[in-house]
C-alpha cells in the first residue's frame, strides 16, 4: 500500500513551461485498453487513462492496486465510535453526573445511538477526506487542461497521459511506445 | 464471459442429487423417530419437544420466507446481477408447501405451546379476555391457513413463471412478474409480520412488540443470504454452473449478507433499547426472562455471533471475494440464526435453564435434513439457471466497480 505523497494544499507542479508529460489520443475503447496494458507492462507508475465512459476491465489493464481509502474509512469509524462513547461518558458520568429518572449515569444501551451516528459520520468523512487526499484536491488547474484536444475526453475520445516525472519517461521512446500502441496523436504537454 | 459460454455449463442436478434427497429424507425421518423417542423417555419430554419443534420450524420456515422475499425483490427492482442465482432462491422458496405440512405439528402442539389456547386460562386473565377476539384457536388456524396459502401462491407464481420462461423465452413473463412484484411484496410483508406475531410472539401473550415482525424478517433475510451463498458454492463444487456464477456474484451475495447482518442488529437493538429506556414492567418481563438464569449468555452469544463477528469478518472487500471464506461465515450465520430462534422460543418453556437439551438438536437435524430433501426435490426437475431470462447476459457480464 502506497500512501499519497502529494498533500492537497501544496501541489508539486513542475516549473512553468517545462514538459509535464505526453498525451496520446485514441479512437476506440479496445485500442486504449490494449495500449493501457502496454504502458503497464512497460513499468510506468505515473500515468492515467481518460475516458468519457466507464471501461470494464480497465482497472486490471492498468494494474491499479487496491486503494488505501478503506483504511481511512475504518479509522474514521473507530475514532467516531470512541468519540461518541467518550463524549457521553465524559459529560454524563464523569464531568457532571446528574441523575435523570433513575437511569444509570452511563447506560450503554442509551449511548449506542449517538455512538452509531458518530461512527457513520466520521467513517463517511474518512471516505470523503481520503478521496481528497488521494486525488490531490483541491487542485484548481492541471497541465492537461492546456491541451485543446483533451476537451474531447469528456465526449468521444480516449486518452493516455504519462508524466515526465515517471522514472521511465523518455520524451522520444515513450512517444514511440504510445504511437506503437495505436495512438492517433501524441502531443507534448507543458506545465 | 459471454452467454454462449454457459451453454457448456452443467445445469441440471444429476444422480448425486437423487441420492442426496433420499439420504436427507432418511436422516430427517430417523430424526423424528429419535426425537419422539427422547421425548417419550424424559419427564415433560413432549412439552419440550413442542418448543424444540417450534424453534427449528421457525428457523427453517424463515429461510424459505427469506428466499421468497429475495425472489420478489429481484423482480421488484428489475435486478440484473442476480439472474444466475435466482433459480436457487426459487428452489428454496418452492419448499413452501412442505413447510405448510410442517406447520401441522405446530397446530397439534397448540395446547402445549400457547397458553392463551386454554379456555380456563383466558377466563382467569382479563388481558387474555381482551385479546381473545384475535387470540383464539379457530381464528389462529384460519390465519395460518391464509398465510401459507398466500406464500404457496406467491411461490408458485414467481417460480412457475420463471420455469415457464425456460421453455418459451418470452420476455413478457419478466414484465408480468415485475408488475406483480409490488402487490406481492405488500402481501408478503403483512403475512410474515402477522405470522411471526402468531407463531412466536404469542408464546407470551402478555408481551407485545410492534417491531417483532421486522425482527423475524431481518433474521430470515440474514439466514437466507447465508443459505444462498453456501448453496451457490455447493452447487459449483459439484460441477454445476461453473461458469455462470463468478466471484462478482459472490461479492454481491457477501455485500447483502453484510448489509442484513447490520440490519438485524439495528432492528434487534431498536427493539431492546426502547424497552430498556421505558422500563415498564409489562414490557420488560420478556427481556428479564431472557437475561436471567444463564439466558443472558445466549443473548450475548447473539450479539457477538450474529452481529459483531460476521460484521468484522465481512467488513472489508477481500473476504467477500473469496467464496470459501464467505461460505464459512455463512454456515456460522445459519447456525447462529437458529440460536436466535432458540432465544425467542425456549425461555418460554425453560426459563430456569438456557442449556440446550438433546431433543433440541435432534429436532434441528431432522428439520434441516427434511428441508434439504424438499429443496433438492424442488430443484431437480429443472435447470438450475433461469436460462432464457432476458437479463441473463447482463448478469453474466456483471462486474463490481
Amino acid at each position: 500500500m502506497k500512501l499519497p505523497l502529494r498533500l492537497p494544499l501544496v501541489p508539486d507542479l513542475p516549473e512553468p513551461g517545462s514538459v509535464w508529460g505526453l498525451l496520446a489520443e485514441f479512437d476506440d475503447v479496445d485500442t486504449v485498453l490494449a495500449a493501457a496494458e502496454k504502458v503497464r507492462n512497460a513499468g510506468f507508475e505515473r500515468w492515467d487513462v481518460h475516458s468519457p465512459i466507464p471501461i470494464h476491465g480497465l482497472d486490471e489493464a492498468m494494474g491499479i492496486r487496491p486503494t488505501w481509502i478503506p483504511v481511512g474509512v475504518l479509522a474514521g469509524g473507530v475514532v467516531g465510535a470512541a468519540a461518541g462513547l467518550g463524549l457521553q461518558w465524559a459529560t454524563n458520568a464523569f464531568d457532571y453526573p446528574f441523575l435523570i429518572s433513575g437511569k444509570p449515569f452511563f447506560g450503554l444501551p442509551v449511548a449506542i445511538p449517538v455512538t452509531f451516528e458518530l461512527t457513520i459520520l466520521l467513517a463517511a468523512l474518512g471516505a470523503v477526506g481520503g478521496l481528497f487526499v488521494a486525488c490531490g484536491w483541491p487542485q484548481l488547474h492541471h497541465p492537461l487542461f492546456s491541451s485543446e484536444r483533451f476537451a474531447r475526453a469528456s465526449s468521444d475520445r480516449y486518452f493516455i497521459s504519462i508524466e515526465a516525472a515517471d522514472p521511465r519517461f523518455d520524451p522520444t521512446k515513450t512517444a514511440w511506445l504510445l504511437e506503437d500502441a495505436g495512438a492517433t496523436q501524441v502531443e507534448e504537454v507543458r506545465a | 464471459m459471454s452467454t454462449p459460454d454457459i451453454v457448456r455449463d452443467e445445469r441440471r442436478l444429476g444422480a448425486g442429487a437423487e441420492r442426496l434427497w433420499r439420504v436427507a429424507a432418511g436422516v430427517g425421518l430417523a430424526g423424528i423417530v429419535v426425537s419422539v423417542g427422547l421425548a417419550f423417555f424424559t419427564a415433560g419430554g413432549f412439552r419440550r419437544l413442542g418448543f424444540a419443534y417450534l424453534t427449528s420450524f421457525g428457523w427453517g420456515l424463515s429461510l424459505a420466507l427469506g428466499a421468497l422475499f429475495f425472489v420478489i425483490l429481484q423482480h421488484l427492482t428489475r435486478a440484473g446481477w442476480s439472474v444466475v442465482v435466482r433459480r436457487l432462491a426459487e428452489g428454496v422458496a418452492s419448499t413452501m408447501p412442505f413447510w405448510a405440512v410442517m406447520a401441522v405439528p405446530v397446530l397439534a402442539f397448540m395446547p402445549t405451546l400457547y397458553h392463551w389456547s386454554h379456555r380456563d386460562a383466558v377466563a382467569a386473565d382479563a388481558l387474555l379476555q381482551a385479546k381473545s377476539a384475535y387470540l383464539n384457536v379457530p381464528f389462529f388456524i384460519v390465519r395460518l391457513v391464509v398465510f401459507f396459502a398466500v406464500w404457496v401462491l406467491l411461490t408458485r407464481f414467481f417460480a412457475g413463471r420463471s420455469r415457464q420462461q425456460d421453455e418459451s423465452g418470452d420476455p413478457g413473463l419478466s414484465l408480468l412478474m415485475q408488475r406483480r412484484a409490488a402487490p406481492a411484496m405488500i402481501a408478503f410483508a403483512l403475512t410474515l409480520t402477522f405470522a411471526s406475531f402468531d407463531l412466536l410472539m404469542s408464546l407470551d401473550p402478555h408481551w407485545f412488540s410492534t417491531i417483532f415482525g421486522v425482527y423475524y424478517f431481518s433474521g430470515a433475510l440474514v439466514g437466507f443470504m447465508a443459505l444462498l451463498t453456501v448453496s451457490a458454492l455447493l452447487v459449483q463444487r459439484s460441477g454445476l454452473l461453473r461458469r455462470a456464477i463468478t466471484v462478482e456474484h459472490y461479492h454481491d451475495l457477501g455485500k447483502l449478507l453484510f448489509a442484513f447482518t447490520v440490519f438485524w442488529a439495528y432492528i434487534a437493538f431498536s427493539q431492546y433499547m426502547l424497552y430498556w429506556y421505558a422500563a415498564i414492567p409489562e414490557e420488560t418481563g420478556w427481556f428479564v426472562r431472557r437475561q436471567s438464569h444463564g439466558w443472558g449468555w445466549v443473548g450475548l452469544t447473539l450479539l457477538l455471533g450474529q452481529f459483531l463477528l460476521p460484521f468484522l469478518a465481512l467488513l472489508s472487500r477481500a473476504p467477500k471475494r473469496r467464496p470459501r471464506t464467505l461460505a464459512v461465515v455463512a454456515v456460522w450465520i445459519l447456525l447462529v440464526h437458529w440460536v436466535d430462534l432458540y432465544w425467542l422460543v425456549i425461555p418460554e418453556v425453560s426459563p430456569q435453564s438456557a442449556v440446550p437439551q438433546l431433543v433440541d438438536l435432534t429436532v434441528l437435524v431432522s428439520v434441516a435434513a427434511l428441508g434439504v430433501a424438499a429443496t433438492v426435490l424442488a430443484l431437480r426437475k429443472h435447470s438450475l439457471l433461469a436460462e432464457r431470462d432476458p437479463r441473463l447476459a447482463e448478469s453474466m457480464a456483471f462486474e463490481n466497480a
